[in-house]
């Protein structure tokens, strides 16, 4: 048997209970900031766990991941703008649109492989990025401001900052339990079987681009998901926010987290955004320190914080 | 004479100014053990790959079970009952032997957009898996990583892979290549069991184990068959000697 107590799990622990105590540390010391950054973290832990679906287990290198971001932001941007504020219409919109576009692209890009399919998805985000700059009537490149939060029928204010913070959070959890189970479902065998070896899994009878395509849906759809929450955290959405810098800083949280970890994304996204929070305070040159590290990561930790973890556990 | 299970025609494929397969035309009878023999370069492995699907010819047909499947894609043909081991080991190698076994009876058993339960803990899928590893002698290997098993290991398990999408043709691409002695005589008896149940295609450059299973034998040489039919008429015919077996390094110099 297997011993579930190591390193690893011991951390993630701790990282999950201290996300679950944070407002309560925040309300004691009076420490709003920290709140605030975490609720950002939270989100896109989010949207570097549904990368990470496609990127980790499904060997899929989406280099635009941040048009999700924007599109689930859209949605719930305009559809306030033009006057409809309930988040039941909002965000079920929000996911639909990521959906669709997934669907629409993925078709398009899953044709290709390796660096084609970085080129084709990077294209396709930078296509989303203009179309979203040429929107004059949503604020074009200056973006678009959203006065009134998503609202729940009085269930749940989003204004509350707790409150949203726990819902970001339930959103994050529920993504990874989501993608638990699917990654260990006949589904999630599959994916990661063509990851592994693709024309052995067609020849065991697998159409394998269908079940890549699914997964590149269930990706951006979570990550529109993370879209609606971080359009409601910052009040504003804009172009710059799906720029392919963006979709960058994604999938270097995947990979610090390490690729292919469950929780790994969590971590990653924690470790990016904290670190470069700390850095831009003594230098506004941050990605210099940032750039090397990631390099040290990918040569020395294949497996990003998360392996190195698991490695220590086995002593 | 039956129809045939699998029947090519003319069938051609080049790369670039090779002629790997020039216009071949082969049947395979349900039940027989058919092999095919032929130097390094000959054409065996293209041959392999084209009735499975991973490359397509560039003109000819195939048909199987008298259906065309020319241009069907390899994940469908392997739904009609064509399945294939590969001469250069593919398996999953992050996974064990019993993922990669359920795997395949999971891909003949329905679709698999399936998103909630783990499929690891699928009674009949495992048991399945379970059932072909024991078949190939790997009943005491199941839960080891594929990277962790000896080379004759992963020639056992490709064919425990082939085995557990319950094939009505089995086509075998150096099924010894790189196995030791024992090992060889292992996979020899396994295979006398096998052609019991299920037609095979064999492509084999051991030429006592093809003398002792074939039924009938295909001889390819660039591309070309230059013989076919039973056993001693292989061995006598003058052709053959001159383009192959006298040849004895071209067949010792590959095991
Ligand atoms: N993908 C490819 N691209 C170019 N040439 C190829 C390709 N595959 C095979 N060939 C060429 O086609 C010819 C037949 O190769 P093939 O692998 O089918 O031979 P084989 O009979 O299986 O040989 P062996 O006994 O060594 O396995 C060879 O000349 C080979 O170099
Ligand atoms: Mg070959």
């Amino acid at each position: 048997m297997k011993s579930h107590i190591n390193l690893r799990n011991v951390v993630v622990a701790l990282v999950a209970a201290g996300l679950v105590l944070l407002p309560l540390y925040s309300q004691l010391s009076g420490n709003i900031f920290i709140l605030t950054l975490f609720t950002r973290i939270i989100i896109f832990a989010l949207a570097a766990a549904s990368l990470n679906l496609i990127m980790g287990y499904g060997g899929m290198m989406s280099f635009g991941h941040a048009a999700y971001l924007g599109i689930g932001g859209y949605a719930v941007g305009i559809l306030a703008h033009e006057g409809i504020g309930s988040g039941f219409i909002q965000w079920p919109v929000a996911l639909a649109v990521s959906a669709l576009y997934a669907l629409v692209i993925g078709a398009l890009s899953l044709r290709t492989r390796g660096v084609y399919f970085i080129m084709i998805t990077l294209a396709f985000a930078q296509m989303a990025y203009y179309i979203a700059s040429g929107m004059s009537r949503y604020g074009g490149d200056d973006g678009l401001t959203i006065y009134k939060r998503s609202t729940f029928g009085g269930l749940i204010d989003l204004s509350n900052r707790v409150q949203f913070y726990y819902l970001c959070l339930a959103c994050l959890f529920g993504g990874i339990y989501l993608i638990w189970r699917i990654i260990n479902s006949r589904f999630g065998m599959v994916v990661q079987g063509v990851r592994s070896n693709e024309q052995r899994m067609q020849a065991i009878g697998f159409h394998a681009n269908r079940y890549r395509l699914v997964c590149f849906v269930i990706s951006g759809t979570i990550c529109g998901l993370a879209g609606a929450l971080l359009a409601n955290n910052t009040d504003f959405v804009s172009p710059a926010g799906m720029y392919w810098t963006r979709s960058g800083e994604l999938m270097v949280m995947v990979v610090f987290g390490g690729m292919g970890s469950l929780f790994g994304p969590v971590i990653g996204a924690i470790f990016f955004l904290v670190l470069e929070e700390v850095l831009s305070q003594f230098t506004e040159y941050w990605a210099l320190i940032m750039g090397p590290l990631l390099l040290l990561v990918v040569l020395f930790a294949r497996g990003g914080i998360m392996g190195l973890l698991g490695r220590f556990s086995r002593v | 004479m039956s129809d045939p299970l699998l029947r090519v025609e003319n069938l051609v494929r080049r790369f670039g100014g090779i002629l790997a397969t020039d216009n071949l035309s082969l049947d395979v009878i349900p039940g027989e053990l058919h092999a095919i023999i032929g130097p390094n370069g000959a054409g065996k492995t293209t041959l392999i790959s084209q009735l499975t699907g991973q490359l397509m010819p560039n003109s000819g047909s195939i048909s199987f079970g008298g259906r065309d499947v020319t241009r069907l894609p390899s994940y469908k043909r392997s739904r009609l009952g064509l399945a294939r081991s590969f001469q250069i080991t593919s398996l999953l190698p992050n996974f064990t032997a019993a993922d990669n076994v359920a795997l395949a009876a999971q891909a003949h058993d329905g679709h698999s957009f399936r998103f909630w339960g783990n499929a690891r803990k699928e009674k009949h899928l495992r048991d399945a898996a379970h059932a072909a590893l024991t078949r190939v002698g790997l009943g005491q290997r199941i839960d080891v990583p594929v990277s962790e098993l000896s080379h004759g290991e992963q020639r056992e398990l490709e064919l425990a892979v082939a085995l557990a999408t319950k094939p009505q043709l089995l086509l075998l691409d150096e099924p010894m290549a790189g196995l030791g002695v024992t090992e060889s005589a292992r996979m020899v008896a396994l295979l006398k069991e096998l052609r019991k149940e299920v037609t095979i295609v064999l492509v084999e450059h051991d030429m006592e184990a093809v003398f002792a299973l074939a039924d009938r034998i295909t001889v390819l040489v660039y591309g070309r068959v230059i013989a076919s039919g039973d056993p001693a008429a292989i061995r006598s015919n003058e052709e053959v000697k001159r383009a192959y077996l006298g040849d004895q390094h071209v067949v010792v110099a590959h095991g």
